[in-house]
């Protein structure tokens, strides 16, 4: 049994019981899972969470879901030490989260196991998303092993080699002719008309709390403690809030100490409206066209934009954008230093990252944790031009002049 | 009938515009305010809109030809 105790209305407070349903019937804002902070608290110590399986699913009593769970092997990715990158950056206590060591190499399969898993319970056949990569085949890829039918709608814009990751899965893959505008109305319509478990609308809230076990984890393994600084992307903000979130309740479970992290945003400068708003002191984020090649977090109207703003500003961090540019250069960077290679939102962190410490923001000794969340070649060809081989012929003369050259 | 929940976002130009009510009144859809934010340079409205879909996707597509930004009140679905 979990300790989940009834959806609650982020703006207005009103309850709702455990179902599928995203938003509060009032005000049309936003429902949120809440627990029984005092009954979870009693039965969760760090030693019986550290005897848990090494997958996000030894956090399960912080999660909430009933049935079996839905699981493909994902999460306690690993927490890597980045001492070159560190160097380069001026910073000495720098840690990556690379998460790209997902199943389906990216952080989306923490939020889609959860959603899945209540899919089942909810007694849904079927499961549905909206998606051009990442989102796709996490879905995809838990409804086979769910054994439920998966339905993946992608504007038609969309490169056919890129939805490869969630081919692969075999769900009805649907590419809708129009803008990806006409696919989120789309999408909104479809949700009322059939009885799916659609991800990110009515299995909203449960998809949200898959991605606490990123905060979860990260205070974990840095020997239970909360970092000094976050640098995480954000596209719908969700993922930004839930990692707050999942420090937050660790602190509130007295699994570590208060939390005193400051959460910083990152979105590219083509699809920037949280940090837009930030910057402009504004409470509300205003929807922008995304234009950008960091497709993962191309998210104009994000849904969790407000939420996302508010953590920003309340743990004392703030938020940043870097050009595509920047983004490419980060890529690099993060591939040529510490020898992961993420996809562009992670070249976007870096990039906010390198920012944020050159100008003092985040300083040396601050204990921070760069968030990278998606792997690299799903995305490659953004990249291509970095491939300029040196052409040798099969003889070692021909070798050797070449490596002279080099020399 | 069917409802549908929708997002509002008025450019500057459009603020002082009866937008809502002449959707209301061209189209056979009740318009039902549940939140809001309107300053003299941006606003949005979030409502929900009952009717035929037919109807409803008319008024849509004629906001929409005004200038005003319709966006599901749950946000972009389509996620990377």
């Amino acid at each position: 049994m979990s300790y989940a105790r009834a959806l609650r209305c982020r703006k207005c407070g009103q309850e709702y019981p455990i179902q599928p349903i995203n938003l509060c019937d009032f005000c049309l804002s936003p429902l949120e899972v809440i627990y029984d902070y005092k009954a979870m608290a009693k039965g969760l110590s760090r030693e019986q969470l550290a005897r848990g399986p090494l997958s996000m699913w030894r956090y399960r009593d912080m999660l909430p879901v009933e049935g079996k769970e839905v699981d493909i092997g994902t999460g306690f990715t690993p927490l890597v030490k980045a001492d070159n990158l560190g160097r380069e950056l001026g910073l000495s206590r720098l840690y990556i989260k690379n998460d790209c060591l997902n199943p389906t190499y990216s952080f989306k399969d923490r939020p889609v196991s959860v959603a899945v898993t209540k899919a089942r319970e909810f007694g849904f056949d079927a499961v549905a998303c909206a998606s051009t990569g990442n989102l796709a085949a996490s879905v995809a890829a838990h409804a086979a092993k769910a054994n439920m039918k998966a339905y993946v709608f992608v504007p038609s814009s969309v490169e056919k080699g890129k939805l490869v990751g969630a081919a692969i899965y075999n769900p009805v893959l649907m590419t809708v002719e129009g803008s990806y505008d006409d696919v989120n109305r789309l999408c909104a319509v479809l949700a009322q008309h059939y009885h799916w478990g659609f991800i990110n609308i009515n299995l909203r809230p449960y998809y949200a709390e898959g991605s606490k076990t990123l905060g979860y984890e990260v205070a974990e393994q840095l020997g239970w403690q909360a970092p000094d600084c976050v640098v995480a992307p954000a596209a719908s903000g969700l993922l930004f809030t839930r990692i707050w979130k999942g420090l937050d309740e660790m602190s509130m479970l007295g699994l570590i100490e208060p939390v005193n992290t400051h959460m910083y945003v990152a979105q590219a400068a083509g699809s920037s409206p949280i940090v837009n708003a930030f910057q402009a002191g504004a409470i509300h984020v205003h929807p922008v066209e995304p234009d950008t090649i960091a497709k993962s977090i191309a998210i104009g109207n994000p849904a969790d934009g407000f939420y996302a703003l508010r953590v920003a500003r309340q743990s004392g961090g703030g938020a940043c954008a870097v050009t595509d540019a920047e983004a490419i250069a980060g890529m690099r960077l993060l591939a040529q230093t510490e020898g992961i290679f993420a996809e562009a939102a992670g070249g976007v962190v870096i990039g906010v990252l390198r920012k944020l410490a050159a100008s003092g923001v985040i300083k040396r000794n601050e204990l921070t944790v760069a968030f990278i969340t998606g792997a690299g070649p799903r995305t490659q060809e953004i990249m291509a031009d970095s491939v300029q081989p040196f052409i040798v012929q099969p003889t070692l003369e021909s070798f050797e002049e070449v490596l002279g050259v080099l020399a | 009938m069917t409802k549908r929940q929708v997002m509002f976002t008025f450019p500057q130009e459009l603020i002082k515009e009866p937008i809502i009510y002449n959707l209301s009144h061209q189209f056979k859809v009740v318009t039902n305010i549940r939140r809001a934010d309107v300053s003299e340079n941006k606003g949005w409205v979030v409502l929900e809109l009952e009717g035929e879909d037919g109807e409803i996707e008319q008024g849509i597509t004629w906001v929409t030809s005004k200038g005003v930004r319709v966006d599901p009140v749950t946000g972009d679905v389509v996620e990377g």
